[in-house]
């Protein structure tokens, strides 16, 4: 691997040129990724020389993760909140308010229910009505870390949200046992 | 009287240049091959005047080797010998392939990929496809009148790396260089695009005749996002085929066929399923070698029947693609029907019932991909025109991973990652003192090894010997723009590597393809000699003139003394390529990279800078 100088080593914000807000402007960040992927994109550089061609993977490899982090509003408040210098400790911290999980616990079993029961449409439903859950708190979480920059609310909806995407994978695969 | 023209000093004497590209759609049925000609995508035809090329290869006892039509005609007359439909056994096992028992080939047991034994001695599926693919390449140049500079090869989007890698090496095989493996229902929204100029969510429905994808893509001003794909490249018109021959079996009942009455069956059983996709009933009348007659009738009421588990089998990737997309039906604008096996009736109906719209079918089903890879062929070859400038962006399609504890899989790349992606995983050692680890990369998207597909088995020695669970061992997945995988692992407080270029499961050796490139060319060792050499020398003048081009464009990144560095190996390359030491000159190519590889670092940057610097992000544009 070459090593690469500070441009390389940019936070994904500073990548892009766009203010480090959790409340992105997703049709900014779709603008600025394009405008970047179109110049090192391996496409562009098909007939360069080597080093060429082997930095155009590796930016755009970059670029790409760069965009996928930011795009992802969950994951995009665990990068920047990691930037802020208060990482959610997914891994470590796993304490959660009891109503969260009893709710938590009622939606699983429901999604399991509906699994064993090849039921299409209440899988379906579970799922619609936890993304809509999950974007007011997605809302929520712009407000803690741009606004009253609370960030230790902040990490702790991030883990809830970690929760709920998780269950989210669940009915996915669910969708896709009893669809298949 | 004409002045004469002379070049600026550091620029290249024919900068615009055409370079010769071709995209290649190697198809399970047929084949084509198409260029861009005057700013147009165009098929080229064969010298009768024909587009489609069979994907049938005969091979007979005298060692000689018919390819298309004329191996077509063969099939019911030495079935054995007669290879169709070979894209279904490329990267494949014999426990992968359906129906391998109706078959009528000698397979021979081999470790990884099948291999057919033949009149002609024992083949890969990837020498068959490679002379599909030479069939395709002389084509081209004789309708273009030279060398190809190279090839956009199309690969089902839902072929996993084994395939993919198949199809690369008979590429190479047949001698083509090969600039893009893409995703065939890309190709095809390319097409469609660029003719149409749409903008928004389009999904591209593709049966071919043994693949089937479903890919998801965004069309916007200049960019061709996908954003989920999903598919089975075990389904196409074949089975549907097969479902018509297993009805005729069962109504004519007869008895176990010999391979030349079975062949004859399944053509019939493909005539008749094309016959209905124009009217409602299909006469099947055949006399066998055996002396049976078959008279049989099928209509649109048995056929819909009896393939209505086939169609709806299509149907679960569209819904499991829209919901990795993020997306609901509602939001697609379009439906656009690639593959000839969409022509069936059944197929449009269910497709306009789940997509709720009527499916869009105005690009002929079976050019539309041969044309996107043409497109995208001369786009990569540098015969750019103004308005050319677009940008793809693809995924993987299927979830890469590593072999854990209890031979469960841990994903490292999920499927339907924009690519090219690396991502890195940290693992530690099992027990106290263990000094190696076997690395098991696996793709797919179950959760036990077994499920998955192993696509590659290496170790990692020399770990310093520590108690469980303190060793740091970062794997990195890296997939390139062809969606090819390679893998490094590395112990973190030691810094020691190993590294693989994930392909020994399925795909062929260095050792291998060397072995049959020279097989192919024992006649004619000087050939092979001097096509290398050629080889270097016009990879030599392309370095060059990139090197130069560079220079011409971002001279004020360099120090003198850097930039007289890069002179010195720019003309050391000049020097050595007129002649004809093939490692002078890939030493002097390595030298003159080297030598350019921190500048390629600077202009990089800054042109990442300049496509964002001093303008507000509403004025950006592609």
């Amino acid at each position: 691997m070459t090593t690469f100088d500070l441009n390389f080593a940019e936070d994904y914000f500073t990548l892009f040129g766009l203010p480090r807000e959790q409340a992105l402007d997703l049709a900014s960040l779709e603008k600025c990724f394009r405008a970047v992927q179109a110049k090192v994109h391996p496409d562009k550089h098909a007939h360069a020389g080597d080093s060429d061609r082997r930095l155009a993977m590796q930016w755009a490899t970059r670029v790409n993760e760069a965009f996928q982090t930011l795009k992802s509003p969950g994951k995009r408040a665990r990068y920047l909140l990691h930037l802020l210098g208060h990482d959610p400790q997914i891994e470590s911290n796993t304490a959660m308010p009891v109503e969260f999980l009893m709710k938590q616990m009622e939606l699983r079993e429901a999604v399991m229910e509906a699994r064993s029961a090849a039921d299409e449409e209440a899988l379906e439903a579970v799922r619609s009505s936890l993304l809509n859950e999950i974007k007011v708190e997605y809302q929520r979480l712009a407000e803690l870390i741009d606004v009253t920059r609370d960030f230790t609310a902040a990490a702790n909806l991030v883990r809830q949200l970690m929760f709920q995407e998780k269950l989210l994978n669940e009915i996915d695969d669910a969708l896709e046992a009893v669809t298949a | 009287m004409a002045l004469l023209q002379i070049a600026e000093p550091g620029e290249s004497a024919a900068p615009h240049e055409h370079r010769l590209a071709v995209g290649i759609d190697l198809g399970t049925t047929n084949s084509l091959v198409a260029t861009v000609r005057s700013g147009m995508s165009v098929v080229l035809n064969d010298a009768s005047g024909r587009p489609l090329l069979p994907s049938v290869v005969a091979y007979a006892a005298d060692g000689s080797v018919e390819v298309g039509y004329s191996a077509e005609a063969r099939q019911s007359i030495d079935p054995r010998n007669t290879i169709v439909s070979v894209k279904r056994f490329m990267g494949r096992g014999r426990h992968d392939i359906a129906h391998i028992e109706t078959l009528p080939y000698d397979f021979v047991d081999t470790e990884g990929m099948v291999k057919l034994k033949t009149i002609a001695g024992i083949r890969s599926p990837v020498e068959i496809s490679a002379e599909i693919l030479k069939t395709i390449r002389h084509r081209a140049e004789a309708s273009l009148g030279g060398e190809l500079t190279g090839a956009v090869i199309t690969v089902p989007a839902y072929f996993d790396d084994a395939q993919r890698q198949a199809t690369k090496d008979a590429a190479r095989l047949a001698g083509l260089n090969v600039l893009r493996l893409l995703n065939e229902p890309t190709a095809a929204a390319i097409a469609y695009g660029l003719d149409n100029s749409v903008e928004g969510v389009y999904a591209v429905f593709d049966l071919g005749g043994g693949t089937f994808d479903i890919s998801i893509l965004r069309l916007s001003k200049g960019v061709f996002e996908v954003m989920a794909t999903g598919g089975d490249s075990a389904l196409g018109g074949d089975d549907f085929d097969h479902r018509v021959f297993c009805w005729i079996i069962e109504q004519a009942k007869l008895m176990p066929l010999s391979p030349h009455d079975a062949r004859l069956l399944q053509m019939r059983a493909r005539e008749a399923k094309e016959q209905l996709s124009q009217h409602g009933e299909a006469p099947i009348t055949v006399k066998l070698g055996s002396g049976e007659y078959v008279d049989l009738l099928l209509t649109t009421e048995v056929f819909t029947e009896i393939t209505r588990t086939l169609v709806q089998k299509t149907l679960a990737p569209c819904k499991k693609a829209l919901r990795d997309a993020g997306l609901t039906v509602a939001d697609v604008s379009g439906v656009v029907m690639v593959g000839g096996s969409t022509r069936m009736p059944q197929i449009q109906h269910a497709v306009a019932e789940l997509f709720k719209q009527e499916p869009l079918n105005n690009l002929d089903p079976d050019k539309v991909v041969a044309l996107g890879a043409a497109t995208q062929a001369n786009l990569l070859a540098g015969n750019r025109a103004i308005g050319d400038d677009w940008l793809l962006l693809d995924v993987n399609p299927l979830s890469l991973g590593l072999e854990t504890m209890g031979g469960l899989v841990e994903k490292v790349i999920p499927r339907n990652s924009t690519i090219p992606v690396a991502r890195a995983q940290d693992f530690t050692t099992f027990k106290d003192g263990q000094t190696a680890m076997a690395i098991h990369v696996v793709q797919g998207e179950r959760e036990l090894v077994t499920d998955c597909r192993s696509l590659a088995r290496f170790e990692l020695r020399g770990i310093p010997p520590m108690v469980a669970g303190a060793a740091r061992i970062r794997v990195t997945f890296q997939v390139d723009a062809d969606g090819l995988l390679s893998v490094t692992a590395r112990e973190q407080t030691t810094g020691h590597q190993a590294r693989i270029e994930v392909k020994p499961s399925y795909g062929l050796s260095d050792d291998e393809i060397a072995g049959m490139l020279k097989e192919s060319f024992s006649h004619a060792s000087d050939d092979a000699f001097r096509r290398a050499l050629r080889e270097a020398q016009v990879e030599s003048q392309r370095l060059i003139e990139a090197t130069q081009s560079a220079l011409a464009d971002a001279a004020d990144l360099l120090s003198t003394l850097e930039r007289a560095h890069i002179d010195a190996a720019v003309t050391k390359l000049q020097t050595v390529m007129i002649g004809d030491d093939r490692r002078a000159i890939d030493a002097a190519m390595q030298a003159l990279s080297a030598a350019t590889n921190e500048f390629a670092a600077r202009r990089m940057n800054q042109s990442v800078q300049r496509a964002l610097a001093g303008r507000n992000v509403d004025q950006l544009s592609l």
